[in-house]
C-alpha cells in the first residue's frame, strides 16, 4: 500500500495533533487574559443546604440589586456537603442545618489553615403531619408521646399518652404508621436531636445525625416525600419542614415545650425559641435550640448557618463576602420572614455583630 | 459529498507525491477507521476500569473494616457506624427480577404483535408513542407511581392478589403501598419500551425468505411468527431483556419514592424495602463521617459486581440455551 509506512504516518498524525492542540491552547489563553483584562466583576460561591436555598437565592438576587458589581451562587447540595466543600476550600461559604462536629473543625483547619465560623442566618422548625381519620381537630403531643412513637413503643393511637393531652378528641383505637425522611437532611437532624433531648432511650440507642437507623417507620424521600405518605395513609404520622407546612397549608399538631405549654408552630414561636436559647448560647453558635427555655418558645427549632472562613486569600472576595453576611443578619431578615423562615431574634443578631468582628478581613 | 471528494482529488493530484498517498489513505481509511473505532472501544473499556479503580479506592476504610461482613449483615446506622449491605443487596435484586417478570412477557408480546400482525402504519404510529414512553424522566415515574399508582394497588389490585394468594408468604402482610411489588411495577413500565422496540426492530429484520418458507410448508400465521420467524430473532430479543435488566438494576429516582427505604429484608413483595441505587441517592449528600462515605462508596462497588453476576448468569442461561439448539 502506498508510499509512507504506517510508522511514518503516524508520526505524522501526532505531529498534527500537537500542532493543533498548542493551537487551541494559546488561543484560550489569549481568551483568558482578555476576559480577564475588563473590571472584573466579584463572584462569591457558596453551597450546602438544601433548607435554606430558597433564602439564599432571594438574598443573591436582592443584594445583586444593591451592589450590581457582585455575583453570589449557591448551589443546594445538602448541608454534609456543603461543610465538605467549604473545609476543602472549593467554595467561598457554606450553609448547614446541623453544626459541625469538633473533628469535623479539625480536619477543616488542618487543610485550610483557618477556622470556620458559624452565623445564623435564619431560623427554621419541623412540625408532626398526621392523617387520623375523624379527627379534624389539632392534635397535641407531649414529648414522652413523640419519642414513644418513633421509638415504636407507642403504637396505637388511642394509648393513654396521646389521649391525655387531648381531652375530648375520639383517636381510633389503630395502629400508628411513622413515616420518616430517607433521605439525609438537616429536618431529620432536627427531629432527632429533639427526641434525643426529651428521651434518655433516643439518645442512647438511636442518636443524632441527618440520617439514622430508625426503630420503626417507612422512609419518604423529601418532605414531599412525607407529605405524600401520610396524606395518603389512614393512621399515619411524619415530620415535615414548618415552611413546608405553610406553603402547602397543611395542618400540623402542637408539641409540648420546656414548660408544659402546648405550642404551635409559627415565626414568633420559632424566633422566641432562639431568644430563649441565648443565655446559654456559646460564642461559636455551633448550639442546638431544640427544646429551648422559654414559655412561648416552639420546641422543634433550629439555626440554619453560614460557614464563613475567618481569614481569605483574595480580600476582595473577603470584604464582599463579609458584607454579604452583615447585610443578611440585619437587613436581610426581613426577606427571611416573606420566606417563613422565622427571623433572628435582636439578642442573637447583638452577638453575631461580635463574632464578625473576629474575622481577619 | 461528491464535489468535496473532486476537490480532494484535484488538491491531491496537484500535490507532492507523498501527500497525495497520505490523502489516498486517508480516503481510504482502513487505518483511520481502525483507529478512530479502536479508540471509541478503548476509551468505554477505560471508564469503566477508571470507575473500578475509583470505587475500589475510595472504599479502602470500609472494605478493610468491615471485609465480607459488609455483604451479608444488616445494620446500617450511620450514628453507630456499622455497616451492612444485605438488605439493599435483595432489594435491588428483587425489584430488578420481579420487573422483568412482569415486563417481558408484556414487551415481547407487543413486540410481536407490532412487527408481525399489526399494520406497518399502525405499528409504526404505536412503536413511536412507545418509544416517546422511554424518554419520560424518571422522576415523572415516581411522581406518577406515588400519587397514581399506590392509591390503585392500595384499593384494587392488592386486595385482589391477597383474596386469592394471600397464603402465599411472598403476598403476606399489611400494605402501605410503598413496597417491594410497586417498585417493581413502576420499574416494570419503565423498562419495557426498551423491549418493545428493540425486540420489534430484530423481528422485523428476520429476512422475508424464513416467513415465505415455512409459509410454503403450508404454516398459519401464527405458526409462521413462532416456529420461523421467532427462533431466529431469540438472540436479538434476549439482548433486549440484558439492557431492560440493567435499567432496572440501576434505577435510583423513580425507586426509592415508592420502594419505601427500610433496610429489612421481608419475604413479603408487599413490605417496604430498599435498593442500593436508592440509598445511595439518598444519603450520599449529606453523609459526613469518612467512614460512612467510604461504605457508600463500596455500596456503588456492590451494585457494579451484583450488575456483573447477574448478567454472567444470564449469558450463562443463553449460552446453556443455543447449545441445546444445536444438538437438536
Amino acid at each position: 500500500m502506498g508510499s509512507v509506512s504506517f510508522e511514518e504516518f503516524m508520526t505524522r498524525r501526532l505531529l498534527l495533533t500537537g500542532a493543533l492542540t498548542a493551537a487551541v491552547l494559546t488561543l484560550s489563553i489569549i481568551g483568558c487574559k482578555s476576559s480577564g483584562s475588563g473590571s472584573e466583576p466579584v463572584t462569591l460561591n457558596g453551597a450546602g443546604s438544601t433548607f435554606a436555598y430558597p433564602l439564599y437565592s432571594a438574598w443573591s438576587s436582592e443584594y445583586a440589586k444593591l451592589h450590581p458589581g457582585l455575583q453570589i451562587n449557591y448551589q443546594s447540595i445538602g448541608s454534609g456537603g456543603g461543610i465538605r466543600q467549604v473545609s476543602e476550600g472549593t467554595v467561598d461559604f457554606g450553609g448547614t442545618d446541623g453544626p459541625m462536629t469538633e473533628q469535623q473543625l479539625a480536619d477543616a483547619k488542618s487543610k485550610r489553615v483557618t477556622n470556620i465560623l458559624h452565623f445564623p442566618v435564619a431560623l427554621g422548625a419541623d412540625v408532626p403531619v398526621y392523617n387520623v381519620p375523624g379527627v379534624k381537630a389539632d392534635l397535641n403531643f407531649t414529648a414522652n408521646a413523640l419519642a414513644g412513637i418513633f421509638l415504636g413503643k407507642i403504637a396505637k393511637w388511642n394509648d393513654p399518652e396521646i389521649a391525655k393531652a387531648n381531652p375530648g378528641v375520639n383517636l381510633p383505637p389503630d395502629q400508628i404508621v411513622v413515616c420518616h425522611r430517607s433521605d439525609g437532611s438537616g429536618t431529620t437532624y432536627v427531629w432527632v436531636d429533639y427526641l434525643a433531648k426529651v428521651s434518655p432511650e433516643w439518645k442512647s440507642k438511636i442518636g443524632v445525625a441527618t440520617s439514622v437507623s430508625w426503630p420503626v417507620g417507612i422512609g419518604g424521600k423529601g418532605n414531599e416525600g412525607v407529605a405524600g405518605f401520610v396524606r395518603q395513609t389512614p393512621n399515619s404520622i411524619g415530620y415535615v419542614e414548618l415552611v413546608y407546612a405553610i406553603q402547602n397549608k397543611m395542618t400540623y399538631g402542637e408539641v409540648q415545650n420546656t414548660t408544659d405549654k402546648f405550642i404551635k408552630a409559627d415565626l414568633n414561636s420559632v424566633t422566641a425559641a432562639a431568644a430563649g436559647a441565648v443565655a446559654s448560647m456559646p460564642a461559636d453558635f455551633r448550639v442546638s435550640i431544640t427544646n429551648a427555655p422559654g414559655a412561648d418558645a416552639y420546641p422543634v427549632s433550629s439555626f440554619t448557618w453560614m460557614l464563613v472562613p475567618q481569614d481569605f486569600k483574595d480580600a476582595e472576595k473577603g470584604k464582599a463576602l463579609k458584607a454579604f453576611l452583615l447585610w443578611g443578619i440585619t437587613d436581610g431578615q426581613a426577606s427571611t420572614q416573606k420566606l417563613s423562615y422565622a427571623p433572628l431574634a435582636k439578642s442573637v443578631v447583638d452577638k453575631e455583630l461580635e463574632l464578625i468582628k473576629t474575622l481577619h478581613y | 459529498m461528491a464535489s468535496a471528494t473532486t476537490t480532494t482529488q484535484t488538491v491531491g493530484l496537484s500535490s507532492p507525491p507523498e501527500k497525495l498517498s497520505i490523502m489516498a489513505r486517508l480516503r481510504k481509511g482502513d487505518e483511520i477507521a481502525f483507529l478512530v473505532t479502536f479508540a471509541s472501544a478503548l476509551s468505554i473499556v477505560l471508564i469503566t476500569v477508571l470507575l473500578v479503580q475509583r470505587l475500589w479506592a475510595d472504599s479502602v476504610l470500609s472494605r478493610h473494616l468491615f471485609s465480607w461482613h459488609f455483604l451479608h449483615t444488616s445494620t446500617w446506622d450511620p450514628v453507630q457506624d456499622q455497616f451492612g449491605a444485605l438488605p439493599f443487596i435483595y432489594g435491588t435484586v428483587v425489584t430488578a427480577l420481579l420487573s422483568l417478570v412482569m415486563a417481558v412477557p408484556v414487551g415481547i408480546g407487543a413486540a410481536i404483535f407490532l412487527a408481525e400482525l399489526a399494520p406497518r402504519k399502525v405499528s409504526n404510529v404505536l412503536t413511536f408513542m412507545i418509544e416517546l414512553l422511554a424518554a419520560v424522566p424518571s422522576v415523572i415515574f415516581g411522581l406518577l407511581g406515588i400519587f397514581i399508582m399506590l392509591p390503585l394497588l392500595n384499593h384494587y389490585i392488592v386486595p385482589i392478589i391477597q383474596q386469592i394468594f394471600g397464603f402465599l408468604p411472598i403476598f403476606q402482610g399489611k400494605f402501605y403501598g410503598v413496597s417491594y411489588f410497586s417498585a417493581s411495577c413502576v420499574l416494570a413500565i419503565m423498562i419495557v419500551p426498551f423491549i418493545v422496540s428493540i425486540s420489534r426492530e430484530v423481528l422485523i429484520a428476520v429476512p422475508q425468505s424464513q416467513r415465505e418458507a415455512m409459509m410454503a410448508l403450508g404454516a398459519t400465521k401464527w405458526d409462521v411468527t413462532w416456529r420461523a420467524v421467532f427462533p431466529y430473532a431469540k438472540r436479538g430479543i434476549i439482548g433486549s431483556i440484558f439492557l431492560a435488566l440493567a435499567r432496572a438494576l440501576g434505577e435510583t429516582m423513580a425507586v426509592t419514592m415508592v420502594i419505601g427505604n427500610v433496610p429489612k429484608i421481608s419475604a413479603s413483595l408487599f413490605a417496604p424495602g430498599y435498593t442500593i441505587a436508592a440509598v445511595i441517592a439518598n444519603e450520599f449528600t449529606e453523609a459526613t463521617g469518612d467512614l460512612y462515605i467510604s461504605a457508600l462508596i463500596e455500596l456503588g462497588l456492590v451494585l457494579f459486581a451484583v450488575t456483573m453476576i447477574i448478567n454472567a448468569i444470564a449469558r450463562i442461561l443463553m449460552l446453556g440455551m443455543a447449545r441445546q439448539e444445536s444438538t437438536l
